[in-house]
């Protein structure tokens, strides 16, 4: 399954390369070209011999890890995060450690030897570390090494009813939306952009823009959906089940309206449901895009995710697969009014 | 002046819906340039040739404001921030989206004043259902505060102050510069609030010799102000340093020494906090020497900023005064 075998493949930032891997050896035989940009960027063209106007249709292949910063005496790990991740939600879960994979366990100190007013807080990062089963610090030194990205153990795979489950769902349930537009039968050159480094700082997308330098860019994300039981109604952003999520404004970018309204068109005439993303914080690479050279009319459409940066998360199948119609309806009809259309 | 300003402040152009106020001073200034171009952003450039170095201006034209993000089933409006805003000065206060429609801002109870945030607030269209208001709004509608502008002789109180004055100082001094000794870029743009966004695209595509943003600044000259030198009726003030920039020295030293010539009153500024166009300008491409010329004002990113004309027409003045004298592009 498309999703799980994405989901599964460890990339943190700045270390995407096997799922950027993985994405050459999926699209090798589905498009024009396919070259890697001096970032780590993977970028592919179909329709490069097309006239007509530059698309780019943009995911992020990284997601929010960890880092090995010191391995200490007794052969256990110090580590430091990558990427935007709740400390708390990290005590005790299964790690691989390293290119290599070695699994390894973020521990702490025992209840029983903490302090009373510790057991109130949540620990930080520095009380956190991780364990590999080495004897000492010679003995981790044959497995890891400082610098090693350190993702989640996590088994991913369908769940409940419709449901989805596990580790970077932000971004790979992007990535999985771009594989499944490989089909697409435009008369415009279309550029699927992997971008690296999304979590740190919209890095990838950036340099990836500058490059491609297309006339309108789509950015494909995971979201937050807060659609918990005590959750204030209006506080929710983005809710499980109700469709793929158009962003408004948000911290790194205002969506211009012509872009909105294409895709509000897209999903009222082909019946896909879809919400608004409520919260206006947060970014992503169309922040970026939108910004290079003289500017990129750029929009974002998002996956509604819950328990996003954390070990698990969790989605609707259906939500995905109407983000794919969604994204397919706006590129077959919408572009020639969007981008004649300039507001 | 005072009809130019109460003529801009009136419009609600919140960043990113800048197409009313780029209106209004297309028309005013349409006469007094070469070339009047928009560009992908919504930034209006105004060219005026002169020979000689490319200089950029930038006022931003784009004002804080609201979006709304929710509708409930009563018909109230849930909202967020566009550009600084702050909850305590929305209290009591009125909104005008861009479509016309009114509301007032209210608040849910809370336990102490300093619980209040933006969450916590909500915009009454005077309506008594949901349907009634989508009647009015939609979700991802802008709006900006709601309030008159105040001739108080030699100063004026108005909302968007910040930076429609710096728009007035700029349409001034297009209007008055007659020879012009370079090729000026006077730049209106868009999205300043959210992140200098306009002018960095702006001056990529122009790719200036020299950057100058006109906006406003802070002053420290009311009871118990935090610690500054600037003040009101002091002149227009030249940029040492922001939180975004560290003007080229000899971009300031240029000001001073054209203020100093033409015996306009100047004062020199270190803003601590805040961040101007000059921030995105000065680092495009290979870099662009940037300075700023700023307008003091009080109350900045409340509904009623204050600014002194005589600031105003100082500031004029003194852009004026670049305008007309020959920078070699190459000097710095």
């Amino acid at each position: 399954m498309l999703l799980k075998e994405l989901t599964e493949l460890n990339g943190v930032s700045g270390r995407e390369d096997k799922v950027r891997s993985y994405l050459r050896t999926q699209i090798r035989e589905k498009v024009d070209r396919v070259y890697t940009d001096a970032l780590g960027n993977l970028i592919a063209v179909r329709g490069l011999k097309c006239q007509g106007p530059k698309v780019m249709i943009n995911a992020h292949m990284d997601e929010v890890g960890l880092m090995v910063l010191g391995i200490d005496s007794s052969g256990l790990l110090k580590i430091g995060s990558v990427g935007g991740i709740d400390h708390r939600v990290l005590v005790s879960k299964p790690v691989l450690v390293g290119a290599e994979e070695i699994p390894g366990v973020i521990g702490a100190k025992p209840i029983h030897l903490q302090e009373k007013a510790e057991r109130k807080k949540p620990i930080p990062l520095k009380g956190l570390y991780i364990d590999i089963g080495a004897k000492d610090r010679e003995d981790a030194g044959r497995w890891v090494k400082v610098g090693d990205p350190i993702a989640f153990a996590t088994k991913s795979g369908p769940f409940g009813k419709g449901m989805f489950k596990g580790k970077a769902l932000d971004d790979r349930v992007g990535c999985g939306v771009l594989l499944e537009l490989m089909d697409l039968e435009m008369d415009f050159p279309l550029y699927y952009t992997f971008t690296v480094q999304e979590e740190l700082g919209l890095r990838g997308a950036k340099v990836a823009a500058y490059g491609i330098n297309p006339d309108l860019a789509l950015t494909v994300e995971g979201t937050s959906a807060g659609d918990l039981p005590e959750a204030t109604a209006h506080r929710v952003s983005t809710k499980v089940g109700k469709g793929p999520a158009i962003t408004l404004m948000d911290g790194s970018i205002i969506v211009e309206r012509r872009i909105i309204n294409g895709l509000v068109s897209t999903a009222s005439a082909e019946n896909i449901p879809y919400q608004f993303r409520e919260l206006t914080t947060g970014g992503t690479d169309a922040g970026a895009i939108s910004l290079t050279r003289e500017g990129i009319p750029s929009g974002v459409v998002s996956v509604p995710c819950r328990y996003i940066h954390s070990p698990v998360s969790v989605l609707s199948l259906d939500d995905y697969h109407n983000t794919v119609k969604l994204v397919r309806g706006f590129l077959e009809t919408q572009l020639e009014t969007v981008l004649r259309d300039k507001g | 002046m005072k009809e130019l300003l109460k003529k801009l402040t009136g419009v609600t152009a919140p960043s990113g819906n800048e197409e009313e106020i780029r209106a209004a001073i297309a028309e005013e200034i349409r006469e007094y340039c070469n070339e009047l171009q928009t560009d992908r952003l919504g930034n209006l450039i105004a060219i005026k040739k002169g020979g000689g170095a490319k200089i950029q201006f930038a006022a931003h034209m784009d004002e804080i404001g609201v979006i709304v993000t929710y509708i409930d089933d009563q018909g109230f409006l849930r909202f967020s921030n566009v550009g600084g805003l702050s909850p305590f000065l929305l209290v009591g206060e009125r909104v005008r989206f861009t479509n016309g429609a009114m509301g007032v801002f209210g608040r849910e109870k809370m336990e102490k004043p300093s619980d209040l945030t933006i969450e916590k607030m909500y915009i009454d269209l005077g309506v008594s259902s949901k349907a009634e208001a989508e009647q009015k709004v939609e979700i991802g509608d802008f709006g900006g505060i709601l309030r008159d502008f105040t001739d108080l002789g030699q100063r004026v109180v108005g909302k968007s102050l910040d930076n429609r004055v710096g728009c007035a100082a700029l349409i001034e001094a297009l209007k008055r510069v007659k020879n012009p000794k370079n090729d000026l870029y006077c730049t209106f743009t868009v999205q300043e609030e959210v992140g200098i966004r306009g002018a960095k695209t702006s001056a990529f595509g122009i790719d200036p010799d020299l950057g100058i943003a006109v906006d406003v600044t802070l002053t420290g000259d009311t009871p118990e102000a935090p610690k500054m030198a600037v003040g009101l009726g002091k002149g227009t003030a030249i940029k040492i340093k922001d939180q975004s920039v560290i003007t080229h020295r000899k971009v300031k030293e240029h000001l001073v020494k054209l203020a100093e010539n033409f015996n306009i009153p100047y004062q020199l500024e270190v803003l601590t906090r805040g961040g101007t166009d000059s921030g995105a300008i000065h680092l495009t491409r290979a870099g662009v020497p940037s300075g700023v010329v700023s307008i003091p004002a009080r109350y900045v990113h409340s509904p009623s900023e204050m600014v002194d004309l005589g600031d105003v027409e100082a500031a004029i003045r003194l852009l004026v005064a670049v305008m007309e004298t020959e920078i070699a592009p190459d000097c710095w």
